[in-house]
């Protein structure tokens, strides 16, 4: 076991060497040079002088392929450079706003995954009754409100019913917790609604497909409370797809929190990402990237970990 | 054990529960059952009129086809039918006396596994994967018998070791997926067990087994109604096991029971058209290849729509206008009923059970040219290893095998499944490339050719499947299925092939309209004829047919089986028949090679290997087949190996069979046997046979 999470974890190694090298060299085909951007928004003038002495300034006048061997050796000392334009270290920049990302996922998965699971239990037991149909158009809806609209409807109510809004800054959740959720949760809801309605929609489906099963009916063939025929037979079996949806969606969260982020004024990985591509920032493009791509790997581990605590018949070997 | 004395103070065994029947109260009386299923193209009249009665310690058959409603009269008798779709409209289920249409859903359940306990079809899937097998017995004991957990592991211990499983104890922290299915349906049986029911419902138990598993599992079945008194209905469409191991047969036939009595009654001058039907198409171990099956014309009917009277009127040979009436169910002779209106005169109307002599046999041919050679042909299959993992392990699925087809012979391969038979099919075929060894069609080694010329040979070799389902393109139609081959080989002008879709056709006993219908639109049994019209498409001369009847009902079957023959004689086809049902191989072949773990056992002509079998091993699958007659059946004996194939991946030492074999010596640990020859044509890897 332990041996096989060490082995998954050194996977991460070529498949993080691929991402660097994509990421690299796909920036640097896109249009826009960061050091004119640059010089624009600092108000210096835009010569060709002043625009090759910031070029040399930032280490942008080496030929390409010196660039690239400067950036992967960095790499190996896991060194992700400095940022093109703040001219702070990448790591840094990522590692004042990751806390804040993880967060708002960890916490809208919790959200999700505590709203989901009973309810698409219910829809799959109550199938086709008012209940289920009731769930299904909320899920629905879930599907259709884009994020970023909830979440406005959400910072309106919070105005209009108790006159108050969460305080905008980030503080941690070990230093003063109440007011890290209280800020934190409204975001994680707005997010949180649309993962759920996904959760809700994959549980029902897995666990009807699971109730035709011929186990069930041997459950029922030996006369278990139809309670336990759901709990004990159905439920275990129903949440195997349901971790796979979870955990994407997780993944997804990391670099998918953009516009929640605005609209909660939140320091976040989303914002910063949006911040790095508009002013061609290639190196903390570069981190950000190899950030989330760390993410996938590591939350698929995950994944792959709950599957096989779940189910007995997949072997980590 | 908590049971009551041991098995011969009860007086349950055959006999005994025939005298039994006018004594006791039934456990179970079905009466004029009907259930309904509500379906989007209308009802389905699933089960109409069905009665019977089981008395306790009595092991009752129900024979029937697939669609024919006994799993449904099983189901409807534990409540366990769909709920949206199933409804019982009429009729009575007396367990005990009590009536359980009445009770409600609560007072069900507590019937459920504690009175009435039921097995299902596939081991496999039975089981809840992600549960211990320990925690799957115990659970109705828990539930029903207000156990505690340790009284609960003490049961679950005794239950497994009942059932003939070894180191019971460590078994309970097992998972279903690593037992094998012979394992699993002895846990089956262990939790249908567990509480001491009265009657013990099994749904086709043994189908998804190998024949020797079957035997075992039945064995014990059998052995543990008589000891524990308990009743057991078994629904089957294996009428051997039917006549091995029932007291009682209900033939049921299109939803309603045309035929029951005892089985030696029902077995030795059946009353109904279809029940003789029946018996006269399923291929015999202990008849020979010169007979024909004598078979049921047209297929079962479409219960959305049944035929008005008797149901099998449109397939009866002695059809009157009186069967526009349906036929009244009544008692016949003492404890026999039928329901037709010709059974007084249906034995001088029906002469026919004495099946047509199939006047031109083809005997095996020694001098006859060899079609495909094998000659130490060798496939293995590496599992596990990775990029990171250790070195992989090598499952040997066919090792050393040689073998010659000769033209215009039916090579029968037979073997329990894992065995490598249908890896030497895909050998053959040149759909896997040998590990080693030579395979020779027509004088040349195909593992030597090239894509064209593999392509050229390929319109020489055929394969017919098993699964008529799932072989055949869902979103092709049948004409271009058929079609294609031609198309792909350009064998004939395009405007040339819609004529020989056509005449393929009615070759294979369908109809020319049917090129513009889709798979789903035609039978079972249809489909795999349009699965050997699709191999005809392109004059092959070898037919690969790899479990090409299993998946048939019996009298479809037969028709198959007729349709196989005949094109052989026409056509003058050679078949590589593999199969596990020894019976049909047995008909079909005129030589049969025996395979067990990945290597051949004994090759000989089909008379000779089954009059004279001389490998233990085939031996033993000969014995644990079943006939489907009572009288011989009660008179064999019952040699049952114990014991399961080994992994393929850790084959014992030497001869691979000695850790079943009775007649194992340290010998034939040592080294693997060769083969020798024994008579004419006769071939075994045996030093002691």
């Amino acid at each position: 076991m332990l041996g096989y999470i060490v082995r998954r974890l050194l996977m991460v190694i070529p498949t993080l060497i691929g991402v660097a090298v994509a990421v690299f060299f796909l920036i640097r085909v896109m249009p826009g040079d960061p050091v004119v951007v640059k010089l624009r928004a600092d108000g210096a003038a835009v010569t060709e002088e002043t625009i090759q002495a910031e070029r040399k300034r930032l280490g942008l006048d080496k030929p390409l392929m010196v660039q690239f061997t400067d950036y992967m050796i960095g790499l190996t000392r896991l060194d992700l450079g400095k940022s093109l334009w703040t001219g702070e270290s990448v790591a840094n920049e990522i590692a004042i706003r990751f806390p804040v990302t993880l967060q708002v996922a960890i916490m809208a998965t919790l959200i999700a995954v505590l709203i989901a699971v009973p309810l698409g239990t219910l829809c799959a037991v109550y199938r086709d009754t008012w209940i289920d149909n009731l769930i299904r158009v909320l899920a629905v809806s879930g599907l259709a409100i884009p994020g970023f609209w909830l979440g406005m409807l959400i910072i309106l109510a919070l105005l209009y019913f108790f006159n108050w809004l969460p305080k905008i800054g980030y503080v941690s959740i070990f230093e003063d917790p109440v007011a890290n959720l209280s800020a934190l949760f409204w975001p994680a809801l707005s997010v949180g609604y649309r993962y759920a309605a996904v959760v809700t929609r994959m549980m029902r489906s897995a666990l009807l497909e699971v109730m035709r099963e011929d186990y069930i009916r041997t459950a029922r063939a030996k006369g278990v409370y139809e309670s336990l025929v759901t709990r004990r037979h159905g439920l275990r079996n129903a949440l195997l797809p349901v971790v796979t949806v979870v955990g994407l969606e997780f993944a997804f969260l990391i670099g998918g929190l953009v516009v929640t982020e605005q609209v909660f004024n939140l320091n976040g990985i989303g914002k910063l990402f949006v911040d790095a591509t508009a002013r061609g920032d290639f190196t903390l493009i570069q981190g950000l990237v190899l950030l989330i791509a760390t993410v996938f790997v590591v939350v698929n581990l995950l994944v792959d970990l709950l599957y096989a605590a779940l189910d007995p018949r997949i072997r980590l070997t | 054990m908590q049971y009551g004395p041991a098995g011969d103070a009860l007086p349950l065994g055959r006999d005994g529960a025939g005298a039994g029947r006018e004594s006791a109260a039934p456990v179970l009386e079905i009466e004029n059952l009907h259930v309904h299923f509500k379906t989007s193209h209308g009802t389905v009249r699933a089960v109409e009129g069905v009665t019977y009665k089981v008395y306790p310690g009595e092991m009752v058959a129900i024979v029937g086809e697939s669609g024919s409603g006994k799993s449904v009269s099983a189901l409807a008798v534990m409540r366990l039918l769909p709920p949206q779709s199933a409804r019982i409209v009429e009729g009575s289920i007396r367990f005990e006396g009590t009536s359980l249409l009445d009770l409600d859903s609560e007072s069900m359940r507590q019937v459920r596994g504690r009175s009435i306990s039921m097995i299902f079809q596939e081991p496999m899937t039975s089981l809840n994967p992600v549960l211990t097998i320990g925690l799957q017995i115990k659970e109705p004991l828990l539930i029903h018998m207000g156990m505690t957990e340790a009284e609960a592991t003490e049961r679950a211990i005794e239950l497994l070791t009942l059932v003939g499983i070894t180191d019971p104890a460590n078994r309970l922290a097992q998972y279903p997926h690593q037992l094998s299915g012979g394992m699993r349906q002895r846990v089956m049986i262990a939790i249908g067990l567990a509480c001491n029911p009265k009657l013990l419902i099994a749904d086709e138990p043994t189908t998804a087994l190998d024949v020797t598993i079957q035997a075992q599992i039945l064995e014990l079945m059998k052995d543990l109604s008589r000891r524990l008194g308990i009743a057991v209905i078994i629904i089957t469409h294996n009428l051997g096991i039917v006549a091995r191991y029932a007291d009682r047969v209900n033939v049921m036939y299109a939803a309603r029971i045309v035929e029951s009595g005892t089985a030696e009654r029902v077995f030795g001058r059946p009353l109904h058209p279809y029940a003789r039907g029946l018996l006269a198409a399923v291929p015999r171990l202990d008849r020979g290849r010169a007979t024909k099956l004598a078979t049921i014309d047209g297929a079962p009917p479409n219960l959305l729509d049944p035929p008005t009277g008797c149901r099998f009127r449109p397939r009866c040979r002695y059809a009157i206008d009186a069967c526009t009436e349906v036929p009244a169910y009544r008692e016949i002779e003492p404890d026999h009923f039928a329901a037709c209106h010709r059974t007084p005169e249906i034995e001088t109307l029906d002469g026919g059970l004495t099946a047509a002599v199939n006047a031109d046999v083809a005997h095996a041919d020694a001098t006859a040219m060899a079609m495909l050679d094998l000659r130490g042909a060798s496939k293995f299959f590496p599992v596990g290893g990775g990029l990171f993992g250790g070195a992989a392990k090598l499952v040997r699925a066919v090792n050393d095998v040689s073998l010659t087809v000769r033209k215009g012979e039916t090579l029968g391969l037979v073997g329990e499944s894992g065995c490598g038979k249908s890896t030497l099919g895909r050998l053959v075929l040149r759909l896997e490339d040998p590990t080693a060894g030579e395979i020779l069609f027509d004088g040349v080694d195909l593992a030597r050719m090239n894509r064209r010329d593999m392509i050229a040979i390929r319109r020489k070799m055929q394969v017919i499947f098993q699964d008529p389902y799932s072989s055949l393109n869902p979103r092709m139609t049948v004409g271009e299925i058929i079609g294609e081959p031609m198309y792909v080989h350009s064998i004939l002008p395009k405007d040339k092939i819609n004529d020989r879709v056509a005449e393929l056709l009615q070759l294979v006993g369908l109809y020319p309209y049917m090129a513009l219908r889709y798979p789903h639109e035609l039978s079972g049994g249809q489909r795999q004829r349009v699965g050997i019209a699709r191999a005809l498409a392109v004059n092959p001369e070898v037919i690969v047919c790899d479990e090409a009847v299993s998946a048939l009902d019996v009298s479809i079957q037969g028709q198959v089986i007729n349709l196989l023959e005949d094109l052989q004689h026409k056509l003058g086809l050679t078949y590589l028949f593999i199969a596990h049902d020894l019976a049909v191989v047995r008909h079909i072949s005129t030589r049969v090679a025996v395979m067990y773990l990945g290597r051949i056992v004994e090759l000989a002509e089909s008379s000779e290997l089954f009059a004279n079998p001389k490998h233990p091993y085939t031996q033993a699958l000969l014995a644990a087949a079943p006939i489907p007659d009572p009288v011989i059946e009660r008179s064999r004996p019952r040699k049952i190996i114990t014991g399961e194939l080994p992994s393929p991946l850790n084959p014992p030492s030497g001869c691979v069979f000695h850790p079943r074999c009775p007649l194992a010596t340290d010998e034939c640990k040592k080294a693997v046997p060769a083969q020798r020859a024994i008579g004419t044509d006769h071939l075994v890897a045996c030093i002691h046979a």
